[in-house]
Protein backbone atom coordinates (compact mmCIF):
# COMPACT_ATOMS: atom_id res chain seq x y z
CA UNK A 1 0.00 0.00 0.00
CA UNK A 2 1.03 3.11 -0.87
CA UNK A 3 1.39 5.35 2.78
CA UNK A 4 2.65 8.02 1.05
CA UNK A 5 0.45 9.26 -1.67
CA UNK A 6 -2.44 8.89 1.02
CA UNK A 7 -0.85 11.14 3.22
CA UNK A 8 -0.09 13.13 0.01
CA UNK A 9 -4.19 12.80 -0.67
CA UNK A 10 -6.04 13.05 2.08
CA UNK A 11 -6.83 16.54 2.93
CA UNK A 12 -8.61 16.49 -0.73
CA UNK A 13 -10.15 13.89 0.65
CA UNK A 14 -11.24 15.21 3.63
CA UNK A 15 -12.63 18.16 2.13
CA UNK A 16 -14.92 15.56 -0.04
CA UNK A 17 -16.06 14.08 3.01
CA UNK A 18 -16.90 17.27 3.83
CA UNK A 19 -19.42 17.48 1.04
CA UNK A 20 -20.65 13.70 2.33
CA UNK A 21 -21.36 15.35 5.27
CA UNK A 22 -23.39 18.03 4.43
CA UNK A 23 -25.40 15.72 1.54
CA UNK A 24 -26.21 13.58 4.73
CA UNK A 25 -27.04 15.95 7.04
CA UNK A 26 -29.49 17.96 4.50
CA UNK A 27 -31.08 14.57 3.37
CA UNK A 28 -32.09 13.66 6.77
CA UNK A 29 -33.27 16.76 7.57
CA UNK A 30 -35.37 16.50 4.44
CA UNK A 31 -36.06 12.79 5.15
CA UNK A 32 -37.22 13.60 8.57
CA UNK A 33 -39.70 16.00 7.42
CA UNK A 34 -41.09 14.19 4.68
CA UNK A 35 -41.38 11.07 6.95
CA UNK A 36 -43.20 12.91 9.13
CA UNK A 37 -45.52 14.15 7.12
CA UNK A 38 -45.85 10.81 5.05
CA UNK A 39 -46.43 9.37 8.38
CA UNK A 40 -49.00 11.66 9.65
CA UNK A 41 -50.63 11.01 5.55
CA UNK A 42 -50.30 7.51 6.82
CA UNK A 43 -52.00 7.76 9.87
CA UNK A 44 -54.90 10.25 8.57
CA UNK A 45 -58.63 9.96 9.02
CA UNK A 46 -59.62 11.31 5.62
CA UNK A 47 -58.69 7.78 2.84
CA UNK A 48 -57.08 9.97 0.14
CA UNK A 49 -54.70 10.94 2.45
CA UNK A 50 -53.93 7.82 3.44
CA UNK A 51 -53.99 6.75 0.05
CA UNK A 52 -51.34 9.46 -1.04
CA UNK A 53 -48.87 8.77 1.88
CA UNK A 54 -48.91 4.76 1.18
CA UNK A 55 -48.37 5.62 -2.64
CA UNK A 56 -45.15 7.81 -1.76
CA UNK A 57 -43.63 5.45 0.36
CA UNK A 58 -44.60 2.53 -2.43
CA UNK A 59 -43.49 4.25 -5.24
CA UNK A 60 -40.04 5.46 -3.31
CA UNK A 61 -39.07 2.41 -1.94
CA UNK A 62 -40.71 0.07 -4.79
CA UNK A 63 -37.43 2.05 -7.00
CA UNK A 64 -33.90 1.97 -7.17
CA UNK A 65 -33.00 5.25 -5.57
CA UNK A 66 -30.07 5.59 -8.15
CA UNK A 67 -32.61 5.71 -11.03
CA UNK A 68 -35.48 8.33 -8.74
CA UNK A 69 -31.98 10.65 -9.07
CA UNK A 70 -31.26 9.98 -12.73
CA UNK A 71 -35.19 10.64 -13.18
CA UNK A 72 -34.51 13.66 -11.56
CA UNK A 73 -31.42 15.15 -12.66
CA UNK A 74 -31.26 14.23 -16.37
CA UNK A 75 -34.85 13.96 -16.97
CA UNK A 76 -35.95 16.60 -14.69
CA UNK A 77 -35.04 19.30 -17.28
CA UNK A 78 -37.46 17.82 -20.13
CA UNK A 79 -40.21 18.39 -17.88
CA UNK A 80 -39.15 21.89 -17.19
CA UNK A 81 -37.22 21.04 -13.17
CA UNK A 82 -33.37 22.33 -13.97
CA UNK A 83 -31.41 21.47 -10.58
CA UNK A 84 -27.70 21.52 -10.14
CA UNK A 85 -26.27 18.05 -9.55
CA UNK A 86 -26.14 19.13 -5.40
CA UNK A 87 -29.77 20.12 -5.09
CA UNK A 88 -30.86 16.89 -6.90
CA UNK A 89 -29.04 14.85 -4.98
CA UNK A 90 -30.62 16.42 -1.94
CA UNK A 91 -33.84 16.25 -3.57
CA UNK A 92 -34.01 12.76 -4.37
CA UNK A 93 -31.68 11.22 -1.83
CA UNK A 94 -34.12 13.57 1.21
CA UNK A 95 -37.35 12.04 -0.59
CA UNK A 96 -36.21 8.59 -0.84
CA UNK A 97 -35.19 8.09 2.27
CA UNK A 98 -38.18 10.14 3.60
CA UNK A 99 -40.09 7.01 2.17
CA UNK A 100 -38.33 4.75 5.02
CA UNK A 101 -38.47 6.87 7.97
CA UNK A 102 -42.28 7.51 6.99
CA UNK A 103 -42.40 3.44 8.03
CA UNK A 104 -40.19 3.59 10.93
CA UNK A 105 -42.23 6.91 12.35
CA UNK A 106 -45.42 5.09 11.77
CA UNK A 107 -44.50 1.92 12.83
CA UNK A 108 -43.28 3.24 16.53
CA UNK A 109 -46.76 5.47 16.46
CA UNK A 110 -48.77 2.71 16.10
CA UNK A 111 -46.87 0.26 18.52
CA UNK A 112 -47.57 2.57 21.69
CA UNK A 113 -50.24 0.76 23.54
CA UNK A 114 -53.67 1.57 22.16
CA UNK A 115 -54.89 2.00 26.31
CA UNK A 116 -52.30 4.94 26.17
CA UNK A 117 -54.54 7.49 23.97
CA UNK A 118 -57.98 5.36 25.41
CA UNK A 119 -56.61 6.49 28.87
CA UNK A 120 -56.02 10.16 27.44
CA UNK A 121 -59.27 10.34 25.75
CA UNK A 122 -61.24 9.39 28.53
CA UNK A 123 -59.38 11.97 30.25
CA UNK A 124 -61.15 14.42 28.30
CA UNK A 125 -57.76 15.12 26.31
CA UNK A 126 -58.84 16.27 22.15
CA UNK A 127 -56.85 14.19 19.56
CA UNK A 128 -54.07 16.64 19.25
CA UNK A 129 -53.10 16.43 22.83
CA UNK A 130 -53.79 13.06 23.61
CA UNK A 131 -50.81 12.57 20.59
CA UNK A 132 -49.06 15.13 21.18
CA UNK A 133 -48.87 14.76 25.39
CA UNK A 134 -49.30 10.93 25.44
CA UNK A 135 -48.89 8.95 22.18
CA UNK A 136 -45.95 10.89 20.70
CA UNK A 137 -43.12 11.00 23.36
CA UNK A 138 -43.44 7.51 23.78
CA UNK A 139 -43.62 6.96 19.81
CA UNK A 140 -40.61 8.86 19.85
CA UNK A 141 -38.50 6.54 22.24
CA UNK A 142 -39.44 3.70 20.24
CA UNK A 143 -38.53 5.55 16.59
CA UNK A 144 -34.82 6.73 17.73
CA UNK A 145 -32.96 3.29 17.06
CA UNK A 146 -34.57 2.38 13.56
CA UNK A 147 -34.44 6.22 12.74
CA UNK A 148 -30.54 5.64 12.94
CA UNK A 149 -30.30 2.47 10.81
CA UNK A 150 -32.22 4.91 8.09
CA UNK A 151 -29.96 7.30 8.38
CA UNK A 152 -27.20 4.96 8.24
CA UNK A 153 -28.24 3.29 4.88
CA UNK A 154 -28.51 7.49 4.21
CA UNK A 155 -24.92 7.99 4.38
CA UNK A 156 -23.99 4.99 2.72
CA UNK A 157 -26.34 6.49 -0.30
CA UNK A 158 -25.02 9.70 -0.59
CA UNK A 159 -21.99 7.88 -3.01
CA UNK A 160 -25.19 7.55 -5.56
CA UNK A 161 -24.40 11.10 -6.31
CA UNK A 162 -20.86 10.52 -7.64
CA UNK A 163 -23.02 8.85 -10.70
CA UNK A 164 -24.94 12.49 -11.12
CA UNK A 165 -20.98 13.74 -10.72
CA UNK A 166 -21.55 15.80 -7.35
CA UNK A 167 -17.89 15.72 -6.26
CA UNK A 168 -18.20 14.07 -2.68
CA UNK A 169 -15.84 11.24 -1.17
CA UNK A 170 -16.36 8.11 -4.08
CA UNK A 171 -16.63 10.60 -7.26
CA UNK A 172 -13.21 12.24 -5.55
CA UNK A 173 -11.93 8.61 -4.98
CA UNK A 174 -12.96 7.73 -8.87
CA UNK A 175 -11.40 11.06 -9.83
CA UNK A 176 -7.70 10.46 -8.21
CA UNK A 177 -7.72 7.06 -9.42
CA UNK A 178 -8.34 8.29 -13.01
CA UNK A 179 -4.84 10.34 -12.11
CA UNK A 180 -2.96 7.82 -9.65
CA UNK A 181 -4.03 4.45 -11.14
CA UNK A 182 -4.22 3.60 -7.19
CA UNK A 183 -7.95 1.87 -6.89
CA UNK A 184 -6.80 -0.12 -3.68
CA UNK A 185 -5.41 3.00 -1.97
CA UNK A 186 -7.91 5.49 -3.07
CA UNK A 187 -11.05 3.78 -2.12
CA UNK A 188 -9.45 2.44 1.02
CA UNK A 189 -9.44 5.94 2.43
CA UNK A 190 -12.57 6.90 0.81
CA UNK A 191 -13.91 3.81 3.17
CA UNK A 192 -12.16 4.60 6.22
CA UNK A 193 -13.73 8.12 6.13
CA UNK A 194 -17.49 6.80 5.52
CA UNK A 195 -16.77 4.46 8.44
CA UNK A 196 -15.55 7.46 10.49
CA UNK A 197 -18.78 9.26 9.40
CA UNK A 198 -21.09 6.46 10.58
CA UNK A 199 -19.31 6.05 13.81
CA UNK A 200 -19.73 9.01 15.02
CA UNK A 201 -23.44 9.31 14.01
CA UNK A 202 -24.27 5.64 15.60
CA UNK A 203 -22.47 6.80 18.68
CA UNK A 204 -24.61 10.09 18.59
CA UNK A 205 -28.00 8.04 17.57
CA UNK A 206 -27.15 5.88 20.49
CA UNK A 207 -26.40 8.86 23.18
CA UNK A 208 -30.20 10.34 22.04
CA UNK A 209 -31.39 6.86 22.66
CA UNK A 210 -30.06 6.99 25.93
CA UNK A 211 -31.80 10.51 27.13
CA UNK A 212 -34.80 9.72 25.99
CA UNK A 213 -35.12 6.72 27.91
CA UNK A 214 -33.65 7.91 31.14
CA UNK A 215 -36.67 11.25 30.74
CA UNK B 1 -88.55 22.07 32.85
CA UNK B 2 -88.70 20.24 36.60
CA UNK B 3 -89.09 16.58 35.85
CA UNK B 4 -86.65 14.54 37.17
CA UNK B 5 -84.52 12.21 34.76
CA UNK B 6 -81.93 9.21 35.70
CA UNK B 7 -78.84 10.84 36.61
CA UNK B 8 -77.39 8.13 34.31
CA UNK B 9 -79.63 6.73 31.35
CA UNK B 10 -78.42 4.09 28.86
CA UNK B 11 -81.43 3.84 26.36
CA UNK B 12 -81.86 1.02 23.65
CA UNK B 13 -78.30 0.53 23.31
CA UNK B 14 -77.45 -1.73 20.36
CA UNK B 15 -73.57 -2.19 19.10
CA UNK B 16 -72.67 -4.71 16.44
CA UNK B 17 -69.80 -5.89 14.77
CA UNK B 18 -70.46 -6.48 10.88
CA UNK B 19 -73.09 -9.50 11.77
CA UNK B 20 -71.92 -9.89 15.35
CA UNK B 21 -74.34 -8.29 17.65
CA UNK B 22 -72.69 -7.84 21.33
CA UNK B 23 -75.29 -5.59 22.78
CA UNK B 24 -78.87 -6.26 22.01
CA UNK B 25 -81.19 -3.26 23.00
CA UNK B 26 -80.07 -2.47 26.33
CA UNK B 27 -82.10 0.48 28.67
CA UNK B 28 -80.72 0.70 32.35
CA UNK B 29 -80.58 3.82 34.38
CA UNK B 30 -78.22 4.76 37.47
CA UNK B 31 -79.35 7.16 40.12
CA UNK B 32 -76.58 9.95 41.80
CA UNK B 33 -74.60 8.26 44.54
CA UNK B 34 -75.84 4.79 43.27
CA UNK B 35 -73.22 1.95 42.89
CA UNK B 36 -73.69 -0.86 40.37
CA UNK B 37 -71.80 -3.78 39.34
CA UNK B 38 -72.21 -5.53 35.83
CA UNK B 39 -71.02 -9.37 36.32
CA UNK B 40 -71.58 -12.09 33.97
CA UNK B 41 -69.47 -14.06 31.68
CA UNK B 42 -66.64 -13.04 29.05
CA UNK B 43 -67.90 -11.88 26.11
CA UNK B 44 -71.31 -11.08 27.41
CA UNK B 45 -70.75 -6.82 26.27
CA UNK B 46 -70.38 -6.03 29.44
CA UNK B 47 -67.01 -4.38 28.69
CA UNK B 48 -68.52 -2.80 25.56
CA UNK B 49 -71.53 -1.39 27.24
CA UNK B 50 -69.34 0.55 30.08
CA UNK B 51 -67.00 1.70 26.88
CA UNK B 52 -69.98 3.08 25.49
CA UNK B 53 -70.83 5.43 28.07
CA UNK B 54 -68.25 7.50 27.67
CA UNK B 55 -68.36 6.89 24.00
CA UNK B 56 -65.05 4.76 23.96
CA UNK B 57 -66.83 2.37 21.89
CA UNK B 58 -69.69 4.51 20.14
CA UNK B 59 -73.03 2.26 19.97
CA UNK B 60 -74.22 1.26 16.56
CA UNK B 61 -77.68 3.16 18.25
CA UNK B 62 -79.18 4.27 21.32
CA UNK B 63 -78.68 6.95 23.56
CA UNK B 64 -76.58 7.86 26.64
CA UNK B 65 -77.30 10.49 29.08
CA UNK B 66 -75.44 11.89 31.94
CA UNK B 67 -76.86 14.05 33.94
CA UNK B 68 -79.86 15.27 31.72
CA UNK B 69 -76.44 15.58 28.92
CA UNK B 70 -76.79 13.40 25.94
CA UNK B 71 -73.02 11.45 25.98
CA UNK B 72 -73.30 10.62 22.48
CA UNK B 73 -75.06 12.95 21.07
CA UNK B 74 -74.96 13.38 17.12
CA UNK B 75 -72.79 16.11 15.98
CA UNK B 76 -70.69 17.58 12.98
CA UNK B 77 -67.21 15.71 13.47
CA UNK B 78 -65.41 18.86 15.26
CA UNK B 79 -68.60 19.86 17.29
CA UNK B 80 -68.68 16.29 18.48
CA UNK B 81 -65.03 15.69 19.36
CA UNK B 82 -65.61 19.64 21.48
CA UNK B 83 -68.84 18.14 22.91
CA UNK B 84 -67.28 14.42 23.65
CA UNK B 85 -64.27 16.21 25.38
CA UNK B 86 -66.29 17.76 27.89
CA UNK B 87 -68.45 15.33 28.64
CA UNK B 88 -65.36 12.46 29.48
CA UNK B 89 -64.23 15.26 31.74
CA UNK B 90 -67.12 14.60 34.05
CA UNK B 91 -66.82 10.83 33.56
CA UNK B 92 -63.47 8.84 34.59
CA UNK B 93 -62.71 5.71 33.82
CA UNK B 94 -60.10 2.98 35.27
CA UNK B 95 -58.90 0.12 33.25
CA UNK B 96 -57.75 -2.97 33.71
CA UNK B 97 -53.96 -2.45 32.90
CA UNK B 98 -54.11 0.83 34.44
CA UNK B 99 -52.75 2.36 31.35
CA UNK B 100 -50.51 5.27 33.17
CA UNK B 101 -48.72 7.64 31.16
CA UNK B 102 -45.00 5.87 31.53
CA UNK B 103 -43.00 8.32 30.44
CA UNK B 104 -44.76 10.67 33.45
CA UNK B 105 -44.11 10.73 36.69
CA UNK B 106 -46.92 9.73 39.35
CA UNK B 107 -47.53 13.66 39.70
CA UNK B 108 -47.67 14.61 35.58
CA UNK B 109 -50.03 11.36 35.26
CA UNK B 110 -52.78 13.25 37.59
CA UNK B 111 -52.07 16.54 36.60
CA UNK B 112 -51.34 16.73 33.15
CA UNK B 113 -55.35 16.81 32.23
CA UNK B 114 -56.52 19.18 34.54
CA UNK B 115 -53.32 21.79 33.76
CA UNK B 116 -54.41 20.92 29.66
CA UNK B 117 -57.86 21.38 30.27
CA UNK B 118 -58.35 23.29 33.13
CA UNK B 119 -55.80 26.20 32.86
CA UNK B 120 -54.73 25.48 36.28
CA UNK B 121 -51.36 26.71 37.57
CA UNK B 122 -48.29 24.84 38.79
CA UNK B 123 -49.02 25.16 42.35
CA UNK B 124 -52.79 24.34 42.06
CA UNK B 125 -51.94 21.16 39.94
CA UNK B 126 -49.16 20.01 42.86
CA UNK B 127 -51.94 21.02 45.76
CA UNK B 128 -54.30 18.41 43.64
CA UNK B 129 -51.89 15.66 42.94
CA UNK B 130 -51.09 15.93 46.74
CA UNK B 131 -54.84 15.77 47.35
CA UNK B 132 -55.90 13.25 44.62
CA UNK B 133 -52.71 10.76 45.61
CA UNK B 134 -53.34 10.94 49.53
CA UNK B 135 -56.84 10.03 49.44
CA UNK B 136 -55.43 6.54 47.58
CA UNK B 137 -52.74 6.14 49.71
CA UNK B 138 -49.75 7.13 47.19
CA UNK B 139 -48.42 10.14 48.27
CA UNK B 140 -45.16 9.25 49.21
CA UNK B 141 -44.65 7.99 45.66
CA UNK B 142 -45.53 11.58 43.98
CA UNK B 143 -42.42 11.62 42.63
CA UNK B 144 -41.76 8.02 41.16
CA UNK B 145 -42.16 6.62 37.78
CA UNK B 146 -44.92 4.12 37.05
CA UNK B 147 -42.68 1.54 35.92
CA UNK B 148 -41.13 1.89 39.87
CA UNK B 149 -45.29 1.15 41.26
CA UNK B 150 -46.74 -2.69 41.68
CA UNK B 151 -49.74 -3.19 39.96
CA UNK B 152 -52.01 -2.00 43.16
CA UNK B 153 -50.06 1.04 43.70
CA UNK B 154 -50.23 1.91 39.86
CA UNK B 155 -54.22 1.37 39.45
CA UNK B 156 -54.68 3.73 42.77
CA UNK B 157 -52.44 5.95 41.40
CA UNK B 158 -54.79 5.76 37.73
CA UNK B 159 -57.63 6.13 40.19
CA UNK B 160 -55.91 9.64 41.47
CA UNK B 161 -55.43 10.45 37.85
CA UNK B 162 -59.53 10.32 36.94
CA UNK B 163 -60.53 11.93 40.25
CA UNK B 164 -58.43 14.47 39.77
CA UNK B 165 -60.36 15.66 36.92
CA UNK B 166 -63.11 15.76 39.70
CA UNK B 167 -65.63 13.24 37.74
CA UNK B 168 -69.32 12.94 38.23
CA UNK B 169 -69.37 9.48 37.43
CA UNK B 170 -66.37 6.73 37.54
CA UNK B 171 -66.21 3.80 35.33
CA UNK B 172 -64.09 1.01 36.50
CA UNK B 173 -63.32 -1.72 33.74
CA UNK B 174 -62.58 -4.89 35.67
CA UNK B 175 -60.09 -2.88 37.55
CA UNK B 176 -58.67 -5.58 39.81
CA UNK B 177 -58.29 -8.56 37.05
CA UNK B 178 -54.80 -8.07 36.03
CA UNK B 179 -53.54 -7.71 39.75
CA UNK B 180 -51.98 -10.29 41.88
CA UNK B 181 -54.34 -11.55 44.23
CA UNK B 182 -52.40 -10.06 47.18
CA UNK B 183 -52.76 -6.28 45.79
CA UNK B 184 -56.23 -6.57 45.51
CA UNK B 185 -57.39 -5.50 48.29
CA UNK B 186 -55.46 -2.45 48.15
CA UNK B 187 -57.38 -1.19 45.16
CA UNK B 188 -60.84 -2.56 46.53
CA UNK B 189 -60.06 -0.55 49.80
CA UNK B 190 -59.97 2.32 47.49
CA UNK B 191 -63.15 2.14 45.48
CA UNK B 192 -64.82 1.17 48.85
CA UNK B 193 -63.65 4.66 50.35
CA UNK B 194 -65.47 6.40 47.45
CA UNK B 195 -68.55 4.50 47.54
CA UNK B 196 -68.57 6.40 51.43
CA UNK B 197 -68.22 9.30 49.82
CA UNK B 198 -71.37 8.63 47.79
CA UNK B 199 -69.46 9.06 43.95
CA UNK B 200 -71.54 7.68 41.23
CA UNK B 201 -69.81 4.34 40.00
CA UNK B 202 -70.46 1.71 37.82
CA UNK B 203 -68.04 -1.31 38.00
CA UNK B 204 -68.06 -4.45 35.54
CA UNK B 205 -66.34 -6.83 37.90
CA UNK B 206 -65.39 -10.59 37.94
CA UNK B 207 -65.41 -10.16 42.06
CA UNK B 208 -69.01 -11.07 43.27
CA UNK B 209 -67.80 -10.63 47.18
CA UNK B 210 -66.77 -7.29 46.57
CA UNK B 211 -69.97 -6.67 44.36
CA UNK B 212 -72.18 -7.64 46.54
CA UNK B 213 -70.38 -5.72 49.83
CA UNK B 214 -70.04 -2.24 47.87
CA UNK B 215 -72.72 -2.41 45.68
CA UNK B 216 -76.40 -1.11 45.80
CA UNK B 217 -77.15 -2.77 42.78
CA UNK B 218 -76.36 -5.93 40.12
CA UNK B 219 -77.05 -6.09 36.67
CA UNK B 220 -76.14 -9.46 35.34
CA UNK B 221 -75.48 -9.64 31.42
CA UNK B 222 -75.30 -12.61 29.26
CA UNK B 223 -75.07 -12.49 25.20
CA UNK B 224 -75.64 -8.66 24.66
CA UNK B 225 -78.49 -8.54 26.92
CA UNK B 226 -79.45 -7.79 30.55
CA UNK B 227 -80.86 -11.32 31.90
CA UNK B 228 -81.16 -9.69 35.63
CA UNK B 229 -80.85 -7.25 38.11
CA UNK B 230 -81.19 -6.20 41.36
CA UNK B 231 -80.11 -5.61 44.73
CA UNK B 232 -76.93 -8.05 45.87
CA UNK B 233 -78.54 -9.49 48.06
CA UNK B 234 -81.29 -10.70 45.76
CA UNK B 235 -79.19 -11.72 42.70
CA UNK B 236 -76.51 -13.52 44.27
CA UNK B 237 -78.94 -15.21 46.97
CA UNK B 238 -81.69 -15.80 44.97
CA UNK B 239 -81.11 -15.50 41.64
CA UNK B 240 -84.34 -15.96 39.33
CA UNK B 241 -83.03 -16.48 35.93
CA UNK B 242 -81.24 -19.89 35.00
CA UNK B 243 -78.55 -18.07 33.41
CA UNK B 244 -77.78 -16.56 36.80
CA UNK B 245 -77.71 -19.53 38.11
CA UNK B 246 -75.14 -21.49 35.83
CA UNK B 247 -72.78 -18.35 36.10
CA UNK B 248 -73.03 -18.13 39.66
CA UNK B 249 -72.85 -21.57 40.52
CA UNK B 250 -69.61 -22.01 38.00
CA UNK B 251 -68.20 -18.71 39.31
CA UNK B 252 -68.25 -20.20 43.32
CA UNK B 253 -66.54 -23.54 42.14
CA UNK B 254 -64.08 -21.03 40.27
CA UNK B 255 -63.18 -19.14 43.64
CA UNK B 256 -63.09 -22.59 45.78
Amino acid sequence: MDVELILKVYPYFLKAAWITVELSVLTTVLGLICGALGAAARLSRFAIVRFLGAAYVSVFRGTPALIQLFLLYFGGPQIGIQLDAFCAGVIGLGLNIGAYMTETMRGAIISVDEGQGEAARTLGLSRAQSFRKVVLPQAMRLMIRPLGVNINAQIKGTALVSAISVVELTYTAQRYIGSTYKPFEMFFLAGILYLAIITITGKGVAYLDRRVRLQ
Amino acid sequence: MTQTHPFVEIRHAQKSYGKLEVLKDISLSVERGQIVAIIGPSGSGKSTLLRAINDLDPLTSGEVWLDGLQVNKSLPHRQYENHINEMRQQIGMVFQHFNLFPHLTVRENVTMAPKLLKKISDKEADALAEEQLDHVGMLERIDYYPSQLSGGQKQRVAIARALAMKPKLMLFDEATSALDPELVEEVNLVMKKLAEEHMTMIIVTHEMDFAASVCDRVIFMDKGLVVEEGPPELVFKNPTQERTQVFLRKHLEGAK
